[in-house]
């Protein structure tokens, strides 16, 4: 409790500098995560995260410093040459572009591997802490070199900023992009080396293996929530930041517990609670959805029920019993007594009696408007796609659960108000 | 039978294009006068969209060059709008209809500029030209084929080029829609603007068309549609290939060899 205390009051230097870093961090790589992801390349950005570790260890073997502004420079190149050795492969030989990544990646991986092996086994003192690029350490982000990599994460916040109207075009349509004259060239390279910096910048925290998440899961979460990009980008950076935060706080409760792999856990957890519950697209949403249709073809053909029980003798408001309502429509007592709830909620039925059940005036408007609508639909089927009347009744049975008033108006206006249906049975108005 | 005009506003020469060594365009030469509509017509293969795209830069030449204005187009990209094929992209892009049409105004705008209120004005006044206006807001994934043809032409309009290049749009669209836009084409025309159509229905060319090019991996025909819509002339271009032409492509791309040399 007193460390949690201890980390909300940032009074400690070091926590606020981890902190703002990480979030920093975690924010511009989401940012700019989001037009990797529109553009597909998603798995790319993890070749160029993987081709970073070569780089790194290039550049401290020619330096023998840790600077991180050496390291960053080194990183860059490779995690460029990667994306250009894809390309190339791609250009030059028939492979798809699954498989040159794939290649590229662990090429350039097994290499960076290779040279952080030697690097260790050299016995430089000096070595020691390379290897925390792997899976990054976010609490070594203090002092210059914190400055350093919030500095690359402000220049990619405000770059994606200057250029969004200019990236957003690119990634929707490339072509109409060198129409209008856009230097698409020089935008392409723009946003890959912003790209690949994202990429750069974000290792210290995460480090290598866990960096595509850090740029890709952020956007592919914030796709449920939105169609639109500004407000994609707003979401994808909010993710970013609360991950970068509870990983920051998470690995200063718990001594020992990664911040790196916290912040993707974070993020993780965001996108797969995203997925489920953001409204219109999550899957609960769905699936809340499903069984709003299945209450209503329920409850109306409850309705209908009550409706052409009382057809023959036009005595639709009368009174029926359960047992009358099941000849007519077969179904399970218990979906019948939930339906009959339902309507009644609604006031669409009222109960008479032990197991009878009547019409209210609002019901009895409701009723008639479906078997109007199935009705009028197997007259729309029978003459307009020529269906034999024996093949109409079972499509009618669905679709006269969803035809809109809209719709509804347009039917009785093409069919000219008609009186009977196919079956010559009279349609209700 | 190729017509030239003595003053072109779209001059093609001697344009090849090449796709991996192999060509699917030889040595096409064009010249459109001012003001028409011109439908671009031959068989699958032929080669329509890949003329309209070397055209507006998009594929390399392998040999000629085009001139648009009697310029390059690099001088003249401003008065030139293109409509790609509506396959092209992801409908799925998190985009609203009007945020797309608003795009034909960026290669006016310049780097860093955001459409102001005037740009808004020219959208949506192309939207409502192409009886789109209520959909301004919609999402763009949740459009017909039909409303998405005319999504991508009022983006052009929103242009307000000069010269228009429109790859298929008349394909997957339904009837009020095709109506909608041969309207629109006219219209164009009348106000003296050139618009380049790739074009499939031979049942339609000459009601919609008043110039005509015809293409089978090579020009067949370029002139006005009453000289070029002839018998002889649709036969050479859906006649089927021509086989030597087609062998010396195969053999191209196998020894992936250079059209010209150089």
């Amino acid at each position: 409790m007193d460390q949690i205390l201890a980390f909300f009051s940032f009074a400690d230097i070091n926590t606020r500098f981890v902190v703002l870093g990480s979030m920093l961090l975690a924010v511009s790589t989401a940012v700019v995560g989001c037009f990797s992801f529109l553009r597909n390349r998603s798995l790319s950005g993890d070749a160029v995260a993987h081709a970073v570790l070569p780089g790194i260890c290039l550049s401290f073997m020619l330096t023998g410093t840790k600077n991180p502004i050496y390291l960053l420079i080194g990183a860059f190149i490779t995690g460029w040459l990667s994306l250009l050795a894809s390309d190339y492969l791609k250009r030059k030989t028939k492979l798809k572009e699954d498989t040159t990544i794939a290649i590229v990646l662990s090429v350039f991986f097994g290499v960076g591997i290779v040279l952080l092996t030697a690097i260790q086994q050299s016995g430089e003192a000096s070595q020691s802490g390379l290897d925390k690029f792997l899976f990054g350490q976010a609490a070594s982000l203090v002092g210059p070199d914190l400055i350093v990599f919030a500095s690359l994460a402000i220049v990619l916040l405000l770059a994606t900023f200057f250029f969004f109207k200019e990236f957003t075009l690119l990634s929707f349509d490339k072509g109409y992009a060198v129409s209008l004259g856009l230097p698409v060239k020089f935008l392409e390279i723009l946003l890959s080396s912003l790209t690949v910096l994202a990429i750069v910048t974000g290792i210290q925290a995460v480090g290598v293996v866990l960096m595509a998440a850090m740029l890709i899961t952020p956007a592919a979460g914030a796709r449920f929530w939105t169609d639109s990009l500004v407000k994609m980008i707003w979401i994808a950076a909010l993710l970013g930041a609360i991950s970068g935060f509870a990983g920051a706080f998470i690995s200063y409760v718990g001594p020992g517990l990664p911040t790196g792999p916290w912040i993707v856990m974070v993020l993780s957890g965001l996108a797969i609670l995203s997925f489920f519950f953001a409204p219109k697209k999550g899957v609960l949403f769905l699936y809340l959805n499903q069984q709003k249709h299945r209450r209503k073809i329920l409850t109306e053909n409850v309705l209908k029920a009550f409706f052409h029980a009382g057809e023959a003798e036009e005595l639709h408001k009368n009174a029926k019993t359960e047992a009358e309502i099941q000849v007519i429509r077969p179904m399970k007592q218990e979906e019948l007594l939930y339906a009959l709830k339902l309507l009644r909620r609604s006031y669409l039925v009222r109960k008479t009696g032990t197991t009878t059940w009547q019409l209210t005036d609002k019901g009895f408007i409701q009723a008639k408007r479906v078997a109007k609508l199935h009705r009028l639909w197997e007259l729309y089927l029978a003459t307009y796609l020529n269906l034999p009347p024996d093949h109409i009744h079972d499509n009618a049975e669905t679709i006269e659960h969803i035809i809109t008033p809209q719709v509804e108006q347009w039917l009785e206006q093409q069919l000219n108000y008609p009186k009977t249906d196919p079956h010559g049975e009279t349609i209700p108005y | 039978m190729i017509i030239h005009t003595p003053k072109p506003v779209l001059e093609v020469h001697d344009l090849t294009v090449s796709y991996n060594s192999k060509p699917v365009l030889w040595s096409v030469d064009i010249t459109i006068p001012e003001g028409v509509l011109a439908g671009i017509i031959g068989p699958n293969g032929a080669g329509k969209s890949t003329l309209i795209k070397a055209i507006m830069g998009l594929l390399p030449m392998a040999s000629g060059f085009v001139k648009v204005f009697d310029k390059p187009l690099e001088e003249v990209r401003q008065r030139i709008s293109y409509v790609p094929q509506r396959e092209s992209v992801d409908w799925d892009f998190p985009a609203s209809v009007f945020d797309v049409v608003l795009m034909g105004r960026y290669g006016k705008l310049g780097l860093f500029k955001k459409p102001n209120a005037e740009d808004r004005d020219i959208a949506m006044s192309s939207l409502e030209k192409l009886g789109m206006a209520n959909y301004a807001t919609r999402q763009i994934s949740q459009l017909s084929g039909g409303q998405q043809q005319r999504v991508f032409l009022a983006r052009a309009l929103a242009q307000q080029a000069d010269i228009y290049f429109m790859d298929e749009p008349f394909a997957g669209v339904d009837v009020a829609t095709e109506t909608a836009i041969i309207e629109l084409l006219k219209e164009l025309r009348a106000e003296g603007k050139t618009v380049l159509v790739v074009h499939h229905d031979l049942q339609t060319v000459t009601e919609y068309f008043d110039w005509l090019i015809m293409l089978n991996m090579k020009l067949v025909a370029s002139g006005p549609s009453d000289k070029v819509f002839t018998k002889e002339l649709l036969q050479e271009t859906y006649g089927g290939r021509l086989t030597i032409l087609s062998k010396i492509g195969d053999l191209l791309k196998n020894e992936q060899f250079p059209i010209r040399e150089r």
